[in-house]
């Protein structure tokens, strides 16, 4: 019976590493088409059908290149620094349900890696880990683009935390329980039970915190070309820096899943469309919206960035609770 | 047997990353090994189904508290190693040696005496946050407003501390400066 638990767990722990693995680089393929698109260009099109294969093109190219490590940098910490980040997006995936349970030959799978009650706190605790990832490059890195790129990770990263927290308490309030299973059960009754209709408040700043968490563009100070070069991301080259990007586009569909799940309904059927396929789109939309907003907002400037996370969402997510705590008093 | 194993593991690690926390001459090393210590702690809570203090001790050890030292560790060149000033080899190591033992004794004390027992036993009809909220706000009511209160007033003084300049933007106040030049060098 344990055995059988384990060896399912392992191969879920596979099939998620594999397919997000997969799905980040073809992450970067999509982004540059349609970011080629709303700039009027055309993208990738020489390699393969419509450019196509310019994942795989890109993936040879991270791999072979030389794993080079600057003379002036902490070695050991210079190497683990992008593990950190790749490991912290994916153990972060580990308590998101991100379909329906199914049944094949009899036997039931949950498709969540570790169902723990307290789920929802789980994935953004691991999220927030994530920011020893450039910290720690920016710091063994040796390099004073590198040392302002941590810099802007700490204060982003923990100010924004705040945000996440505060705007997500609402929600945890009126379902009453932290796993996101239950969250979903919740909104189990067709469009109209979803959360954004009685948080809508907390949903965009939900969504705003995790352009900041997931390190995308008005807020990607982190690697802000113009100002810090690559940021903490500056020394770094191959495999290392790919590890990076992985980790990040690993986030940007973490947060999908669990804007998805809290806000519109997560795997419930939607309509005619069954559970599976609706969350599917859902993840799919939010991607969408943070390559859109690439292309359309430009970058902030760091102390903008601060000001509206101190003086304007924090205060608005404290006030959501306090409106939401009268309300379910009365 | 797994959680047998996935304890030696966890303690292994733990003591090892402690380890280098406190032999370490280099912040960094430090610093990194002390906030995985603390993420390895983590997984005894996990071990012991106390889901809710497993993700808090990430929360807000790795999370909150190592990354303000790590914040801290930015304005100092942690590449270099530190230079230690210890007097007496002996002192340290009698000091921490007993601490180390007292707690051991004090966490011993359930297994050794069968007066100690938990007041609050972990229940399977309410969920780990739930458990933690009822002691919290009945039996601890008033010691957990009081450390709310301490809280309170320990971010005021932080805050004034702080802001002796705050009304004074550095980034507003260059722009300023740089047109009041400007409008000198017209005249």
């Amino acid at each position: 019976m344990e055995s059988a638990f384990i060896i399912e767990t392992i191969i879920k722990i596979l099939v998620v590493l594999g397919l997000f693995s997969a799905l980040a680089g073809f992450g970067t393929y999509v982004e540059r088409k349609v970011l080629a698109f709303m700039q009027r260009r055309l993208g990738p099109m020489h390699v393969g059908p419509y450019g196509i294969l310019q994942v795989l093109a890109d993936g040879i190219k991270l791999f072979t290149k030389e794993d080079f490590i600057p003379q002036g940098a902490n070695r050991i910490i210079f190497m683990i620094a992008p593990i950190i980040t790749a490991a912290t997006a994916f153990i972060a995936m580990a308590a998101i349900p991100m379909f329906p349970e199914f049944t094949i030959g009899g036997y039931t799978v949950k498709p969540i890696i570790s169902d723990i009650n307290v789920g929802l706190l789980f994935v953004l605790g691991v999220m927030a880990t994530g920011l020893y990832g450039p910290l720690l490059a920016g710091m063994a890195s040796g390099n004073k683009w590198s040392l302002l790129g941590a810099a802007r990770t700490a204060i982003q990263y923990l100010s924004y935390e705040v945000v996440t927290g505060l705007s997500i308490l609402a929600p945890v309030m009126i379902v009453g329980s932290l796993s996101l299973i239950d969250f979903n059960n919740y909104q189990s009754g067709g469009v109209s039970d979803w959360l954004i209709w009685k948080q809508p408040v907390a949903f965009i700043l939900f969504l705003i915190a995790g352009f900041a968490e997931t390190n995308r563009t008005p807020f990607d100070l982190l690697e802000h070309e113009a100002e810090v070069i690559s940021g903490y991301a500056t020394e770094y080259s191959g495999m290392r820096w790919g590890l990076f990007f992985i980790g990040e586009y690993a986030n940007m569909f973490t947060i999908g899943f669990l804007v998805s799940l809290i806000f519109l309904g997560g795997f419930n059927d939607l309509w005619f469309i069954p559970g599976a396929i609706a969350i599917l789109l859902k993840v799919f939309f939010f991607f969408f919206l943070f390559l859109w907003t690439r292309a359309s907002w430009p970058h902030i400037r760091p102390d903008q960035l601060m000001w509206l996370c101190w003086k304007v969402l924090m205060p608005i997510a404290v006030i959501n609770v306090v409106i939401t705590g009268i309300v379910m008093m009365f | 047997m797994y959680e047998t194993i996935a304890f030696y593991l966890f303690a292994a690690l733990t003591i090892v990353m402690f380890t280098i926390t406190v032999m370490s001459r280099n912040a960094l090393y430090a610093m990194t090994s002390l906030a995985a210590g603390m993420i390895f702690i983590s997984a005894f809570f996990f071990l012991l189904d106390a889901d809710f203090l497993g993700v808090v001790q990430i929360i807000v050890y790795s999370g909150a508290v190592m990354a303000v030292y790590a914040f801290a560790m930015i304005f100092m060149d942690t590449l270099r190693d530190v230079k230690e000033k210890n007097p007496s080899k002996k002192i340290v190591f009698f000091l921490s040696g007993m601490v180390a033992l007292l707690l051991v004794i004090i966490l011993l004390t359930p297994l050794i005496s069968e007066k100690v027992q938990a007041l609050y036993p972990f229940s399977d009809e309410v969920g780990n946050a739930e458990a933690v909220g009822i002691v919290l706000f009945t039996k601890y009511l008033v010691p957990f407003e009081v450390a709310a209160i301490m809280l309170l007033v320990a971010m005021i003084a932080g805050i004034i501390l702080a802001s002796k300049r705050m009304d004074e933007s550095i980034t507003l106040k260059i722009d300023q400066e740089i047109e009041e030049e400007l409008q000198k060098g017209k005249r």
